[in-house]
């Protein structure tokens, strides 16, 4: 394993990911997520859901062509319904960008679409750094509960003993999601929708109220 | 580059291929940006308002805020700023506004940028930060400069308890001077403390109250612009 991918999982690196709370923030204002049981309830279904069609883009961008990258873009908004969830998957995108066009230098990047979505800019920056369509997924499938885990541990004042504990005790899912989405064929990657996550995300978008921007 | 004392191991490997080479777009050139940082109800957003106001005819300038919850403060300054809607850019900061200024930029830079695309001919951005504490500070990867800000209220300590923004800020504005007879804050204390633990950076103190216009602090931000207008940047952007 190359050290690269904890850099590319690494909550720290300066990709914009801590402002956005993977739809988190709206399910604990409707009562949805409140303890770790039902956080962890919350991170298990979207790390099924858009966790393992992240992971499946990822895989299939890493190491993939112009063309093919554009046509992944357009498999991630068909597997994205919600404008609002577009809207954030592409700023991530574009901070992503930012960020690896400087750690990992290569022209991949300038093959992307403007911005891209999150887990396409996630394959390119997996492959500039040496890694592998499985390191992008896996990279992918962490983020997707990494980040909103946090974030609930920062709304709720949860104890973050707790939360880094329910996150490591997940870590064999978040392999076999990884592993399920290594394969980069298009016709393989999954879509997974989930309309829960979708509708939090359209409210959430809607409210002023809001720490974070997704 | 030469390493100076810390040495190089192995001797065979350069420390210049570990930095990249890019310097931040506006180092180069575009609007200069000023960061605008402090303790919760120092008076940030009112210093804004009062820069957009004395300054809005002379400069093509945008604000950016980081509110920690509300667009209270962007909606303070449309109504107090005479700005319009798109010349002020809101952003969340996931509860950290201290990270969003300093350890991930991200969101802010995007703001910036927006701002920029959206005005090409913007000549200064401020970015008023969310509400902190002492230890705020903007990472100059997003600002040029930054003015931080704290107000007589909150003790005439302030400025000797130091921390980043107090000690290393390019600017000190000590608001409300017009409270300190009512809190038995010694300005001359404030004046002094500053002056040693910031080493003969610029320390301002002033009363938006009594001077809505901020007038001193109106005529740094002018010097500001003037250095790096001279310093030919507005003339090599990329």
């Amino acid at each position: 394993m190359s050290s690269a991918l904890l850099t590319l999982a690494d909550s720290r690196l300066p990709a914009g990911g801590h402002t956005h709370s993977g739809g988190v923030e709206q399910a604990i204002a409707a009562g949805i997520v409140g303890d770790p049981v039902t956080l962890t309830a919350f991170l298990r279904r979207r790390l099924h859901t858009a966790g393992a069609v992240a992971a499946g883009l990822a895989a299939a961008a890493c190491g993939a062509d112009a063309e093919s990258l554009a046509h992944l873009d357009q498999e991630a908004d068909a597997r994205t319904p919600s404008p609002a969830l577009r809207a954030a998957s592409r700023a991530q995108g574009r901070g992503l960008v930012r960020v690896g066009r400087r750690a990992w230098p290569s022209s991949a990047w300038d093959a992307l679409p403007e911005p891209p979505h999150h887990p396409i800019a996630l394959g390119v920056a997996a492959h500039a750094g040496g890694l592998t369509p499985r390191d992008a997924a896996a990279v992918a499938a962490y983020l997707s509960i990494s980040g909103p885990a946090t974030a609930a541990q920062r709304l709720l004042a949860m104890d973050p003993l707790a939360v880094a504990a329910l996150t490591a005790r997940l870590a064999p899912e978040v392999d076999a999601v990884a592993e399920s989405g290594r394969n980069g064929h298009f016709c393989r990657i999954p879509a997974a929708a989930d309309s829960l996550l979708d509708l939090l995300a359209e409210v959430h978008a809607a409210r002023k109220d809001r720490f974070f921007a997704s | 580059m030469p390493h100076g004392r810390i040495g190089s191991l192995p001797p065979d490997h350069n420390l210049d291929d570990y930095v990249d080479s890019h310097t931040p777009e506006h180092r180069y050139g575009g609007p200069l940006r000023i960061g605008l940082g402090g303790p919760v109800g120092s008076g940030k957003t009112a210093l804004a308002a009062a820069l957009c106001r004395t300054l809005g005819a002379e400069y093509d300038l945008a604000v950016v805020t980081n509110d920690i919850y509300t667009t209270e403060d962007a909606d303070f300054l449309r109504r107090n700023a005479v700005l319009p809607d798109d010349r002020i850019e809101a952003v969340q900061t996931g509860c950290c506004p201290h990270t969003a200024i300093r350890d991930d930029i991200t969101a802010n830079l995007d703001a910036v940028e927006l701002l920029e695309s959206r005005h090409p001919g913007l000549e200064l951005v401020l970015v008023e930060s969310g509400g902190d504490n002492l230890t705020a500070s903007f990472s100059y990867g997003l600002v040029d400069v930054q003015i931080f800000v704290i107000d007589v209220a909150g003790g005439d300590k302030v400025p000797r308890k130091g921390g980043p923004g107090v000690t290393a800020s390019d600017l000190l504005v000590v608001n409300k001077t017009d409270l300190a007879p009512l809190v038995g804050a010694d300005l001359d204390v404030m004046r002094r403390d500053s002056a040693v633990v910031r080493s003969g950076k610029p320390t301002l103190l002033i009363s938006l109250r009594e001077d809505p216009s901020a007038a001193e602090v109106a005529d740094w931000v002018r010097e500001q612009v003037r250095v790096r207008v001279a310093a030919g940047a507005n003339t090599t952007r990329a």
